[in-house]
């Protein structure tokens, strides 16, 4: 009998046709709970480091995450795994929605994909019964369509699915998998579901999941729902108003942009539009969104609306939340809103990624601004209007036609293989992923280690739960601290003191605090992340806003009710440390290093090379690595992950220390 | 819009009706309701989740902004004849039509699909209030339900309609029994049961 997980895994060898159900090690879920945790054992085990990513032995996992299912508000999550087509590393990304849990009443954790159908195809699962079904009639639809699509098949409205658009279907390193409500969008998980040509992956089940400490369970579960309200009620004081909830950032809810529009880079991460945000902008934007957004909607058992529905005429409606309201608009340096939710629609329907897809653009318009792209290169594009060129550019990309070729393997690629020059304008791009464009002045000591190591190498998915600036008063930081709970055990007193103290006379950025209070404080963020993306968990409940209603001190309540397996605070610190480190030695084998770890010479006006390579020393010494980035043999014994060290003892790993 | 489909579940002494009054605008199709009452009705209490037990169904289609909430009402052993089709709100440049039949928002357990029967003994299932033991003052649907889709109204109703509930519901189980089993065991069972007390 399993608790919390349905203890088994769905194993579908797609260039035979096999499909096999496989029951799973408890101790694999004892050691790393599920989602990215069990996942990245997986490809551990049996992904080379060689393995290509578009070639049969990738594989492609579709997972639960070990709370998804359960009543736990927010474990929602599907964590998609592979190696990323851009980035030749392990890929993780996760999408909201209803995947998961219905997976989980399947009676599956994880749907995992190795080898290459032959001819298109959909996965079918419905409970015990499982399908690989032609999807040749479903080619070229849009990933909305296709899920559509299959439903009216299946004559099922309740069954959930993930597809992909165009993008995947053309190996775009950026294609996304989207499902009705939301995308794993980053690290171009969409392409590698394409290159196997695996259009959309749809289930349905009536299984019972069963709880370890029934009422026990609940109880805590309520206790969640209680303080959620509570956060939604009594937001932070003294942030930006988009930081000072739960969920997502409420970009759908709230129309004061002020924040990103300000600081955050337009174009190809290029200029800071400081004073763009005034009255006449906010009016527009107000009533742009007001008039598009049909409804504000949820993911499976959570109550906070952080995705709206968007509709606009001669445009197909999608689902939309957080940042990706703004990023299309702000790399086409237009005004227009509207323009960018429009071309989201787009963009979401062909399966792309909307961090990335905006940058590529935008880093293309200067290409051609700057003489290397030509007239010629890029034949066809409309001369006068930057918005039709945005359009033109996502036609040409997700079909990959013409410069679109270049264009789909993203900044770092396209900007060699074009050459003449273009390298010197991938300048948003860290471990050859596109980023947030953040362009800050004085560097940022704590931000520099998570844009430099962070496995992910996406911000948001490393940040959390901490103040981005000092609080401007004394009185607001003790009143942020006064009920600060979600403090780890044993750090109340240093992260509270440094709070009090940010912003005083010498206690600022660069040089304060000192390294190993930026280590632990970075090693905080960070973990919850990986405990989330374990659990299933929203980031947006947990790991992600200030003071969320998940933490480390309920966290391992809700493991041992759930599964009934014994955990508590160190455990789940441990065992999140695990996960990090087995995800690390993953990138590790496949030749990540310290000289990769760096982020965009722009990033910040003001550098300092050698205070921020101390940084990354004492970074990778808190963490028991060595001075390349290499987890040590102690460190790996010690979080029970002796086979990796001997697999880096074998493969010589060790031997350039 | 409010769903104009009100069933009268439960009667307090003071011939109190409990109801769940259903806003469909105010629902976003999260189904923690579905999610809640599967756990409240698992033997024991809580131990399992399974929406598809659910005796409250969400019937979502996101893309036109349908939410509907919809709770286990009546059993019938019959089809109803001469289903209406509801359309939904239709953009203008939308290239065809959604429809929905009538089913889709009806309360009833009955054979035209598998909505509101326990998905292993094939028995139909009927929203009780969360009054079974021991009773709850709110519903786990409504109580989870913080946006207001659901709330616990009351009405004042005659004695006389409390005792035909009362009939109405055992006819309801009966059925629903002798459907899957047959009436020779049903009676059979009952003889059994009677002969023992």
């Amino acid at each position: 009998m399993r608790y919390g997980d349905a203890g088994f895994n769905l194993e579908i060898d797609l260039s035979t046709g096999n499909i096999e159900k496989v029951a799973t090690d408890p101790k694999d879920t004892e050691d790393y709970l599920g989602g990215l945790g069990t996942n990245a054992k997986i490809i551990w085990d049996r992904v080379s480091s060689d393995t290509d990513p578009f070639s049969e032995d990738n594989v492609l996992i579709f997972s639960s995450g070990l709370l998804c299912g359960t009543p736990a508000y927010g474990a929602n999550r599907t964590i998609i795994s592979s190696i990323s087509p851009q980035t030749k590393l392990f890929a993780f990304s996760m999408t909201g929605g209803f995947f998961a849990p219905e997976l989980k009443q399947a009676g599956y954790d994880k749907v995992i994909l190795r080898g290459k159908s032959p001819n298109w195809v959909y996965i079918y699962i419905n409970n015990d019964k499982v399908e690989l079904r032609d999807a040749t009639h479903l080619l070229g639809k849009s990933t909305y369509e296709t899920l559509e699509a299959i439903r009216d098949e299946i004559n099922d409205p309740r069954a959930q699915g993930l597809a992909i658009g165009l993008a995947g279907e053309n190996r775009v390193f950026f294609a996304s998998i989207e499902t009705h409500r939301g995308s794993a969008s980053r690290l171009g998980l969409g392409a590698v579901m394409g290159d196997k040509k695996v259009k959309a992956i749809v289930v349905r089940g009536t299984k019972d999941l069963s709880i370890a400490k029934p009422v026990e369970f609940m109880n805590e579960c309520s206790k969640v729902l209680d303080y959620m309200m509570y956060r939604l009620q009594n937001p932070i004081k003294g942030v930006p108003a988009i930081l000072s909830l739960i969920g997502s950032p409420q970009e759908m809810l709230l129309h004061d942009e002020e924040w990103h529009t300000n600081n955050f880079a337009w174009g190809n991460a290029r200029v800071r539009r400081k004073n763009f945000w005034n009255s006449e902008i906010e009016r527009q934007w107000s009533e742009t969104l007001e008039r598009s957004r049909k409804k504000l909607i949820s993911c499976y058992n959570c109550p906070i609306r952080c995705a709206g529905i968007i509709e606009l005429p001669g445009f197909p409606t999608y689902v939309m939340k957080c940042y990706s309201k703004i990023t299309y608009t702000m790399a086409a340096m237009v005004d227009s809103l509207e323009f960018g939710l429009k071309i989201a629609a787009k963009a979401q329907h062909y399966g792309v990624d909307g961090f990335t897809t905006p940058q590529v653009m935008a880093f293309a318009i200067e290409l051609y601004e700057n003489g290397i792209l030509t007239d010629k290169d890029l034949e066809g594009m409309p001369k006068d209007s930057r918005e039709e060129q945005f359009f033109w550019l996502l036609d040409r990309i997700v079909r990959r036609e013409g410069i679109g070729e270049y264009l789909a393997d993203g900044v770092y690629w396209a900007a060699r293989r074009i050459g003449k020059g273009a390298e010197q304008f991938d300048r948003n791009t860290i471990k050859k992923h596109e980023q947030i464009p953040i362009k800050l002045g004085m560097l940022n000591p704590i931000y520099y280690i998570m844009w430099s190591t962070g496995e992910k190498a996406n911000i948001t998915q490393i940040e959390g739960q901490f103040p981005q600036a000092p609080f401007p008063s004394k009185e607001l930081k003790e009143e942020f601290i006064r009920d600060w709970i979600q403090i780890p055990t044993g750090k109340e007193e240093k992260f509270k003191r440094f709070i009090m103290e940010w912003g005083e006379e010498g206690k600022n950025f660069p040089f304060w605090p000192e390294p190993d209070l930026i280590a632990e404080l970075v090693e905080w963020q960070e973990l919850m992340h990986y405990v989330d993306d374990s659990l299933g968990l929203c980031a947006g409940l947990s790991s992600f806003p200030l003071k969320p209603p998940y933490h480390i001190h309920n966290l391992p309540v809700f493991i041992k009710y759930a599964t009934g397996i014994d955990y508590d605070e160190q455990k789940l610190w441990d065992t999140a440390s695990r996960i990090r480190n087995l995800v690390r030695a993953i990138n590790i084998k496949r030749g990540l290093r310290r000289e990769d770890e760096k982020p965009p010479e722009d990033h910040w006006k003001k550098r300092f090379p050698e205070y921020e390579q101390k940084l990354l020393d004492e970074y990778y010494k808190y963490k028991g690595w060595d001075n390349r980035g290499v987890p040590k043999k102690e460190t790996l014994d010690k979080l029970g992950l002796g086979y990796v060290a001997e697999e880096f003892e074998k493969m010589g790993i060790y031997e350039g220390e | 819009m409010e769903l104009t489909l009100k069933e009268e579940l439960a009667v307090s002494e003071k011939k109190k009706v409990k109801f769940i009054k259903i806003d469909v605008d105010k629902c976003h199709g999260c189904r923690a309701c579905e999610v809640a009452c599967s756990a409240f009705h698992a033997k024991p209490k809580y131990s399992t989740i399974n929406p598809a037990r659910s005796r409250i169904r969400v019937f979502r289609d996101e893309l036109r902004n349908v939410f509907v909430p919809v709770y286990a009402s009546f059993y019938t052993k019959a089809e109803c004849s001469g289903r209406r089709v509801y359309i939904a709100e239709q953009k203008e440049h939308s290239p065809e039509r959604r429809e929905y039949v009538e089913c889709s928002f009806c309360g009833a357990a009955c054979p035209s699909r598998d909505l509101f029967f326990e998905p292993d003994s094939g028995l139909p299932v009927k929203c009780d209030m969360c009054e079974d033991d021991p009773p709850l003052e709110t519903p786990w649907c409504v109580k989870v339900c913080p946006v207001g889709a659901l709330v616990v109204e009351e009405k004042e109703v005659e004695v006389s309609e409390r005792e035909q509930e009362k009939e109405d519901e055992v006819e309801h189980g009966l059925d629903a029994l002798a459907d899957k089993y047959g009436w020779d065991k049903v009676v059979e069972m009952v003889v059994k049961k009677v002969g023992n007390k």
